[in-house]
């Protein structure tokens, strides 16, 4: 177990490597430079010197390989370097913003799953009835409605039915907790309905299959109440594909969270990514890459090994 | 001959009215069986229509600015209200359509279609290249979707054919997936020994053997990536880094201006989503009833 949990995490250094690699690779060959464009949009004149001088303070001069290794370098020290657009470190860029973001992400996470694991259990128990229809439209409309029209309707009820609107300046979970759940719950409820989509359909799926199984059948037979029949021999094998599903689908949170955050204005790591985007700031663009590619991949090893401590007929290899 | 001549465009003709016929029948029974699956297809009829004929059926210039009729409520002179500029909104819906669909048709093709074909050589190479391949299609794969288009939105900037470039590459890797594992177990089939026995070159078995067998899941691809397609379009619109202003673009229409009027303009927030909403959910439901009809594993089921 502990070899296989260090191989896992031994392999996804190539793999990371490479995404930092192909991303660097592709925003430094393209023209437009992030010191021309800074000072464009200021409107003053910059003198040559002063252009110069600062791409020489952003690393900008030296070779590309130079630049590559300058920045892998520092990422083993956990330093990624400085925002070619604040200049300020991009750890504390993050920092600043990771607590909302995590947290939104876990909340949506959480909402997907008390969504996704009742509804489906009950569209599988009442197959082919009025529910079940009603349930498998709810969770094919997750899938067609995008999740920041969603955030935009909840804050257009908001303020033309309650005259309220969600607050701009975010509060810790430390300060205060209800202000913050208060304002979070909205933007975990728009991005989880999403997420819940393909877990609700894959839920009932797993169900009904779970549910045709001989040891089921078994249980019944010997009396058990359906209660525990249900919670405990067909829900904690039905689960699984449902956590691979979740695992699988990282991917809509994550554009869930970017979309949201801006409805919402939120300033978080998707919101920053944005700006990073649009200000050409390449060091911050790399660095929020690689971060998600690592959290992603990082989910889906935590998704396999749930799954082969749920389910010990996966083997380790 | 000439009696050759002058039978050979009737008989075609009827050849043509016959195929037209059994297409007919394919579609009808498929409706049939399936009618969430016809009614996605009815929709997205009427949304293609609606593309194709925008500029006779809408009632307004989607561009025309109109400083006295700025924010108006839906009324009869404006069906779906005015935005901050004066355009008719359902205009700009109209129009919004054919960004739509141009964006989601050309990303879904080219991406379903390039992913195939490099899964499926891929897979009939074989060996170390299939190796290389697989790595790099890893590679792609860590990262989640969305990232991925930004990352090329950030490389190449804003616009409509970037925009379709930012969808497209993601969806490489994930139909060359597909494609590869169906690929795989056709190559040690006898028809393709066949064919190499024969001394067919490699691009002649690829093209022209292996690829019209991996038809159905391509197919399948295609379609589950159009309603994606047309989403992330939205998405990346919406964000500002899809296509620019005053390109008439549903994600377009909810950004900015949509929020900030809320109160006053609703229906400038409403209808652009409902659009978009009902082309995914078409586009999902037809693409669900094509897997089921088309997937035979799924259809004992």
């Amino acid at each position: 177990m502990t070899r296989y949990i260090v191989q896992r995490l031994l392999l996804m250094i190539p793999t990371l490597f490479g995404v930092a690699a192909l991303v660097f690779l592709l925003l430094r060959v393209l023209p437009g430079d992030i010191v021309e464009l800074k000072y464009a949009g200021s409107g003053t004149f910059a003198p040559r010197q002063a252009i110069e001088r600062e791409k020489a303070q952003l690393g900008l001069d030296k070779p590309l390989w130079r630049q590559f290794v300058d920045w892998i370098g520092g990422i083993a020290r956990l330093d990624f370097g400085i925002s070619m657009w604040t200049g300020r470190p991009i750890t504390y860029e993050v920092a600043i913003r990771l607590e909302l973001s995590l947290e939104l992400a876990v909340m949506a996470t959480l909402v997907a799953v008390l969504i996704s694991v009742p509804l489906g259990t009950l569209a599988a128990l009442k197959q082919d009835t009025w529910l079940d229809y009603a349930v498998r439209i709810f969770s094919i409309a997750g899938l067609a409605i995008p999740s920041f029209w969603l955030g935009i309707i909840m804050i257009l009820v908001f303020i033309i039915f309650f005259h309220w609107l969600p607050p701009l300046t975010f509060t810790s979970f430390r300060v205060s907790p209800k202000a913050n759940l208060q304002q979070l719950i909205w933007p975990a409820l728009a991005v989880g309905y999403r997420y819940s989509a393909v877990a609700t359909r894959m839920t009932r799926s797993a169900v009904l299959e779970v549910l045709r199984e001989d040891y089921i059948r078994t249980a019944r037979a010997k009396g058990l109440w359906e209660k525990v029949v249900l919670t405990r021999h067909a829900l904690k094998n039905a689960l699984l594909p449902v956590i691979t599903v979740l695992g699988l689908e990282f991917a809509f949170l994550v554009g869930g969270l970017v979309v949201t955050e801006q409805v919402f204005n939120l300033n978080g790591i998707g919101k920053l990514f944005v700006e990073a985007i649009s200000q050409r700031d390449y060091t911050m663009v790399q660095s929020l890459v690689l971060l998600t590619s690592f959290v992603f991949i990082f989910v889906n090893f935590l998704v396999d090994l749930v799954n082969a401590w749920l389910d010990p007929r996966i083997r380790y290899q | 001959m000439t009696m050759a001549q002058e039978t050979a465009p009737a008989a075609r003709t009827q050849m043509r009215r016959r195929r037209l016929r059994a297409w007919l029948r394919v579609a009808l029974r498929f409706a049939r069986r399936r009618p969430l699956g016809a009614a996605g297809a009815a929709i997205i009829l009427v949304m293609l229509a609606a593309a194709a004929l925008a500029d006779l059926i809408s009632p307004y210039n989607p561009l025309a600015t109109d400083y006295g009729a700025m924010l108006q409520a839906p009324s009869a002179a404006h069906w779906l209200g005015t935005d901050a500029f004066g355009r008719d909104v359902l205009t700009r819906i109209i129009y919004g359509s054919r960004t739509a669909l141009i964006v989601g048709f050309t990303a879904s093709f080219f991406g379903a279609t390039l992913g195939t074909i490099v899964g499926v050589a891929s897979a009939y190479f074989g060996g170390k290249t299939d190796l290389i391949v697989q790595r790099f299609m890893d590679l792609l794969l860590s990262f989640p979707l969305i990232v991925l288009a930004l990352v090329v939105v950030a490389v190449l900037g804003t616009g409509m054919l970037n925009v379709i470039l930012a969808i497209m590459v993601p969806m490489i890797p994930r139909s060359a997936l597909v494609s590869r594992s169906s690929a795989l177990s056709l190559r040690e089939t006898p028809f393709i020994d066949a064919a190499r026995a024969l001394g067919f070159g490699h691009a002649r078995i690829i093209f022209r053997h292996l690829l019209p067998n991996v038809m159905a899941p391509y197919l399948i691809l295609l379609t589950a990536f159009l309603g994606q397609a047309i989403l992330l379009e939205a998405s990346l619109s919406f964000l500002g880094l899809g296509v620019a202003e005053p390109v008439p673009a549903w994600g377009l229409m909810l950004s900015g201006a949509a929020v900030e009027f809320a109160e006053r303009a609703p229906w400038m927030a409403i209808f652009p989503g409902i659009a978009i909403s009902l082309s995914v959910f078409a586009f999902n439901l037809f693409g669900d009833s094509l897997r089921d009809a088309l997937d035979p594993k799924l259809r004992v089921s």
